[in-house]
């Protein structure tokens, strides 16, 4: 099948973008690097009035590292973020998490922001986003918000942006040196969509937890947070038993969705096995000896 | 919009190094203007959701899905398709290592692959079978079983070094 027909405009500028939602209305929508979007003109479950092409706009491509945070604009591609420098240094987990996310040729036109603002509930750059306690900078013509990672989210393809919003920027406040990261993912075949994703971080302090965080995706309608199972093991030595309970602990009280891809048991479980793995690898690489 | 009138926008690009130019419709996709527009009808159409690769071209150098990427999109860009590699009647070498390796069945993945191949190759001189292999996961093949694709990139990388050409 072929897409509705649309209007295309292609903005030069953030400034540009936000206007052109405005003056569009309601049924206009972003494209960036179309790799969700245009699917879904297709097989039409989209059908929108006007696209605005943000993917010339200058001032959406930077990915800067600078004052311990990583700015990532909203036309930089995951490819090009994934091969920058300055993100293998400060956010390595997001980096491992973009990676994973769909073939090359994909990642050579898919946008990182792009995918945070589709939020599918089982993508890989959401959750990683989401341990990284990122913020979210949505503008509007004239004016910016930044909304927090934890309540950017907030169900299967929902999010806090409102109507004539772009999402501008992600920004990750980069993590203290020593920190370890690990980035697991199930899929049923290499490079193909995932079916859960655990994303972690683990900072020690003299042999004992210092700071960690734990996000999954593909367990419920968005990517979570397990803040008790975070809470557990603060201030705690990282033994392999510690480690297991908190993964039990991180899916307790999840019920995850059924689908194609796996039924909402075999999804918990799959979690918890992958959540104890992130926390051993992420603790091994933190300088510990889970 | 306004379902009246269909809009149209101007592109000009490079295809295969010949300029060209033209009035299009946004829905059209990078694929559809080069098969239908363009008569290049090498570039395949598989799924039209980005998932087999069969319609891989290189745009600025770069392998995309031509089938998820709009003409309006490519407008300014340099592409390259399965028909701009053979030159005065001579295959491309990374062609010629496909047809002594017999690297295609059917042939209809082998434009996609081709292309992804060729970037693969201009990235890596040295491509080995195991980096081949990772590379070419983007792209599906229902009849080889991958295993003479593989062969065929590498050959074609370690020809392809030894010439003065590409
Ligand atoms: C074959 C294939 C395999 C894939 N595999 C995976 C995978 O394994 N994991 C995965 O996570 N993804 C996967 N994807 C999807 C991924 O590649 C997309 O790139 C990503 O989900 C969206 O990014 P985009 O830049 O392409 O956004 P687009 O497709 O351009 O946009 C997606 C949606 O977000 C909105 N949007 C985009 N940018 C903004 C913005 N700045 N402000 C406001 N709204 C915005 C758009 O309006 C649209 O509704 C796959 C896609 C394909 C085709
Ligand atoms: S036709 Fe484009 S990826 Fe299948
Ligand atoms: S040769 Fe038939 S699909 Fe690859």
């Amino acid at each position: 099948m072929k897409a509705p027909p649309f209007g295309y405009r292609r903005v030069s500028s953030a400034a540009e973008a936000a206007d052109a939602l405005r003056e569009l209305g309601s049924d206009a929508r972003i494209l960036a690097g179309g790799q969700s979007l245009l699917p879904m003109l297709s097989v039409r479950i989209a059908s929108p009035s006007h696209l605005v092409d943000i993917g010339r706009a200058d001032d959406l491509r930077h990915i800067t590292a600078d004052n311990g945070s990583l700015r990532i604009g909203a036309a930089a591609t995951q490819w090009s973020v994934e091969n920058d420098q300055a993100t293998t240094a400060a956010a390595p987990l997001l980096a491992d998490a973009i990676s994973r996310a769909g073939q090359v040729p994909i990642r050579h036109r898919g946008t990182v922001v792009g995918s945070i603002a589709h939020a599918d509930p089982s993508a890989e750059i959401p959750a990683a986003v989401l341990a990284s306690g990122a913020t979210l900078i949505a503008a509007s013509t004239g004016s910016e918000r930044e909304i927090s990672a934890d309540d950017f989210f907030q169900g299967p393809y929902m999010t806090a942006l409102e109507e004539g919003e772009l999402l501008r920027e992600v920004r990750i406040d980069r993590w203290p040196d020593g920190t370890g990261h690990a980035f697991e993912e199930f899929s049923h075949s290499h490079e193909s969509w995932p079916v859960v994703t655990a994303a972690v971080l683990v900072l020690l302090n003299g042999g004992t937890i210092d700071r960690v965080a734990i996000a999954m995706s593909g367990v419920d309608g968005r990517p979570v947070r397990a803040g008790q199972a975070e809470h557990e093991l603060t201030g705690q030595a990282p033994t392999p038993e510690l480690l297991a309970e908190a993964a039990q602990s991180a899916t307790r009280d999840l019920e995850p969705f059924s689908d194609v891809f796996g039924s909402g048991r075999y999804r918990k479980r799959v979690a918890t096995a992958l959540v104890r793995r992130a926390l051993t690898t992420a603790t091994t690489r933190a300088g510990g000896g889970a | 919009m306004n379902q009246g009138q269909t809009e149209r926008h101007s592109v000009s690009l490079t295809v295969n190094d010949r300029a060209v130019e033209a009035e299009v419709e946004p829905r059209l996709s990078l694929a559809d203007f080069l098969r239908r527009h363009l008569d290049l009808v090498g570039t395949h159409l598989g799924c039209e959701q980005g998932a087999c690769g069969a319609c891989t071209v290189l745009v600025d150098g770069q392998s995309v899905r031509a089938c998820l990427m709009l003409t309006v999109q490519a407008d300014g860009t340099t592409v390259e398709t399965v028909e701009g590699l053979a030159t005065n009647g001579e295959l491309h070498p990374v062609q010629e290592a496909f047809r002594t390796k017999q690297g295609l069945q059917c042939g209809f993945c082998t434009p996609g692959m081709l292309m992804r191949s060729l970037e693969l190759i201009r990235d890596n001189r040295g491509i080995t079978a195991e980096q081949a292999r990772e590379g070419l996961a983007s792209n599906m093949c229902r009849c080889t079983g991958y295993q003479y694709i593989v062969e065929a990139v590498v050959e074609a990388a370690s020809n392809m070094d030894t010439e003065v050409n590409q």
